[in-house]
């Protein structure tokens, strides 16, 4: 059997309350997987602790096998963190940019060089290449953060509500490239709150509500779990409203 | 409502929510419990202070205060000192009247007055100036009306009347600089000349002190017979700040009713430009986007070593950044001064020198600590790298380390030539308080943006009480033992008792 690129088993996160209790998931390895839930259902805890930003208070984490709670830096080498808020300094040009993170990832520079310079040039940022990201709109620095993340070529990529603010041209741009890593091989997993684009883009959808994960599967799988046959949106309602009677 | 909604009194009562809110948010940390101990903590200073103030007052209380020329040479001095330091707060404040958005643009986009807005927001940092100065000032106005005659209590017309001048004085500079540099330089600009008035002038009169006297006291120029000489006589109204200051109830009356008026008229003059001025600021990218071209593929380096370069680069393309970290670095002029002045003389005149630069080595580890450990803009993206979280502090670490021993070893250089004991004590001592500071930022880091760096002391009382009580007791350390004398024990065990009572209180990280 494939190992799969994530496996969570057990895993709970507490604050002042719980957020995440008993979840449970695995996402196999080339797939393109998105996770759906109201505000405040778990979704980015969830993320930032496979991220290795957030500990979790129980259970395990599997990144392609690598127990990433107990080799954190063997996970983290396989993987890539797009937040929602990209994360570019101000005062460093996207090329800059690019060469520090190759350089953490420690991504042989001739090869960093070639993808980065792909890269720029894939998502239209040749033209303020040597520009500071400061003066960036944030459609742009988004834009530069994902780049950042995929000038290491990592088989696992977690975005957390990447689309969030971006104009229609660049949201486009942003969903070919996931697409295309997909195609490659690699397995992305998202949150979004734009269910249109996990209709269009996942093979398989995950819900999560009060920090549970409480249907998944393919469209066609959660429009019979769910038992309406519209668009993803209504689908979504149902199972959120049904699960908050319950 | 306690007025019409868009009256001054309105906007007066909205500023003054916001004001007391952050203020008590900033007391307590969030955290209720804290307030009582920062309130005790608070008094115990303030106690500490009087103390303080009576050991500078009570020898010449003793001799009797008359108001003769040397006399009123020195107490305008003072006032001029802190007249600085008010100028610079001042100018600070008043910079983001026109910079912070943060409800800039609801208000402006609103039907109501941006004259009255601006009266108010020029009114508020009038209080707060005065307020800070009555209470930096109290207690030598205290121990001088309990030692010499309540007459003294009339200082405290002198001090808010200092400071409404001062804010007028900092409207005119912003808008003198609002029409020489333009909108985009303004803020940059005023921050910088704000750092330079509150440090510079300290400095300056220090330099002379040194220069012309060979003295290392910043009072000895208000003493020299040169200046007093060339004063005007005591009768003048060059006077009349500091003859109120001592009692003179016109003097005093008249310097309030001067700093009253200038406020009002310099705000009655520069409100209608407001909205206009503060639009004009909307929008600005503080940030060039000028082209750093990356010529040639990557370089081979290590993670630190990408980690470092980091770093350093973040800081040389922020001026800002740059300038608020270095201006440490003009504390250094003076005793580089000394040095220079005293070549060749008897060692002992470069014992001044040694807690100069052990305490600037520790601000200055401080600062570039906070910006290289907390301020971490990408503070995800370097979490999520495949290095171990000691591997990322030991970079940030070295950077820091690095730029100190870059800024101070020509110091230490020149101090070795001369005096190379000394300069081991200081290069020992120096190196032990940028560690502490650095420890202590450590200890205490709090992710967040770099841009935040002036508000840094807000994240934690007690890092920022640490960071400057372990300089200071290094200094000492470091001045006794050049001294060669074993009372150097007792501040080293201080500041070692400092860093253990804020590795003790540091927040756990998970």
């Amino acid at each position: 059997m494939a190992v799969p690129a994530l496996a969570i088993t057990g895993l709970a996160k507490a604050f002042d309350r719980p957020i995440v209790h008993d979840f449970d998931l695995q996402v196999a390895a080339g797939e393109f997987y998105a996770l759906l839930g109201p505000n405040g259902a778990g979704k980015t805890t969830i993320l930032r602790m496979v991220a290795g930003l957030l500990p979790p208070d129980a259970g395990r984490i599997d990144i392609f096998g690598i127990d990433a709670l107990a080799d954190p830096v063997g996970a983290k080498r396989l993987m890539a963190w797009v937040s929602d808020e990209p994360m570019v300094y101000d005062r460093l040009t996207p090329m800059e940019y690019l060469e520090f993170v190759a350089g953490l990832w420690q991504v042989e520079p001739a090869r960093a060089t070639r993808t980065a310079h792909e890269l720029i040039d894939w998502l239209g940022l040749a033209p303020h290449a040597d520009q500071l990201c400061g003066g960036f709109s944030k459609g742009m620095l988004q834009k530069v953060a994902l780049a950042g993340a995929l000038v290491h070529d990592p088989q696992l990529i977690i975005l957390d509500e990447p689309l969030t603010g971006l104009d229609a041209g660049s949201a486009r741009q942003v969903k070919d490239v996931l697409l295309e890593k997909v195609r490659q091989g690699g397995t992305v997993i998202m949150t979004t709150h734009i269910l249109e684009v996990a209709e269009r883009m996942a093979e398989r959808i995950g819900v999560i509500a009060g920090g549970r994960l409480i249907a998944e599967g393919s469209l066609e799988q959660l429009r019979t779990r769910s038992g309406t046959d519209g668009t993803l949106e209504e689908i979504f309602l149902t199972l959120v409203a049904e699960d908050s009677k319950a | 409502m306690i007025a019409p909604a868009g009256s001054l009194l309105w906007f007066a009562h909205h500023e003054f929510r916001l004001a007391w809110r952050d203020f008590l948010a900033m007391m307590s940390g969030g955290r209720k419990d804290r307030t009582i101990g920062i309130v005790l903590g608070g008094l115990a200073v303030y106690v500490v202070l009087h103390l303080v103030a009576a050991m500078v007052v009570v020898p010449a209380t003793n001799a009797g205060i008359i108001a003769d020329k040397p006399t009123l040479l020195m107490v305008s001095g003072i006032g001029l000192l802190f007249f600085a330091v008010m100028l610079s707060q001042a100018l600070e404040s008043i910079t983001r009247v026109y910079y912070a958005r943060a409800d800039l643009d609801l208000i402006l986009s609103s039907p109501a007055s941006s004259r009255r807005l601006f009266a108010v927001r020029s009114g508020a940092t009038a209080a707060a100036t005065m307020a800070l100065s009555c209470l930096l000032f109290s207690p030598l106005i205290n121990v001088l009306a309990t030692r010499a005659g309540p007459h003294w209590l009339l200082a405290y017309l002198v001090v808010p009347a200092l400071s409404a001048l001062a804010v007028a004085l900092a409207i005119a500079i912003t808008l003198a600089l609002f029409r020489l540099v333009g909108p985009k330089r303004t803020r940059l600009i005023a921050q910088i000349v704000a750092a330079i008035i509150g440090a510079g002038f300290v400095i300056g009169i220090q330099a002379v002190a040194i220069l012309s006297f060979d003295d290392f006291s910043r009072y000895a120029l208000f003493q020299s017979d040169a200046l007093i000489a060339a004063s005007p006589d005591p009768d003048n109204i060059l006077w009349w700040p500091a003859r109120g200051a001592m009692g003179d109830p016109v003097a005093a009356l008249s310097v309030l009713a001067f700093g009253a008026l200038a406020l009002t008229l310099t705000v009655l003059a520069t409100s209608g430009s407001y909205q206009r001025l503060a639009l004009s600021t909307t929008g600005l990218s503080h940030i060039k986007t000028r082209r750093h071209a990356v010529s040639g593929p990557f370089r081979p380096s290590s993670q630190r070593q990408v980690l470092r370069r980091k770093e350093w680069r973040l800081l040389q393309r922020d001026p800002w950044l740059l300038s608020q970290t270095l201006m440490q670095l003009l504390y250094l002029v003076p005793p580089a001064l000394l040095l220079w002045v005293n070549y060749g003389a008897s060692i002992n005149s470069y014992i001044v020198v040694v807690p100069v630069i052990i305490m600037a080595a520790g601000q200055l580890a401080g600062g570039l600590a906070w910006l290289a450990i907390s301020g971490e803009d990408a503070y995800d993206l370097v979490a999520t790298a495949p290095l171990p979280p000691a591997t990322i502090l030991r970079a940030k670490v070295e950077a820091v380390l690095a730029i100190i021993a870059l800024v101070l070893a020509p110091l230490i250089l020149a101090l070795a030539i001369l005096a190379w004991p000394m300069a081991l004590v200081t290069a020992i001592f120096a190196a032990f308080s940028s560690a502490s500071a650095t420890a202590i930022q450590l200890w205490f880091r709090v992710p967040t943006r770099r841009a935040m760096f002036r508000r840094r002391q807000n994240a934690s009382r007690a890092a920022t009480i640490s960071e400057a009580l372990a300089s200071i007791l290094w200094a000492g350390t470091g001045a006794t033992l050049a001294a060669d004398s074993w009372f150097a024990l007792l501040p080293a065990i201080l500041a070692l008792a400092v860093l253990a009572t804020a590795r003790a209180i540091a927040p756990r990280k998970s």
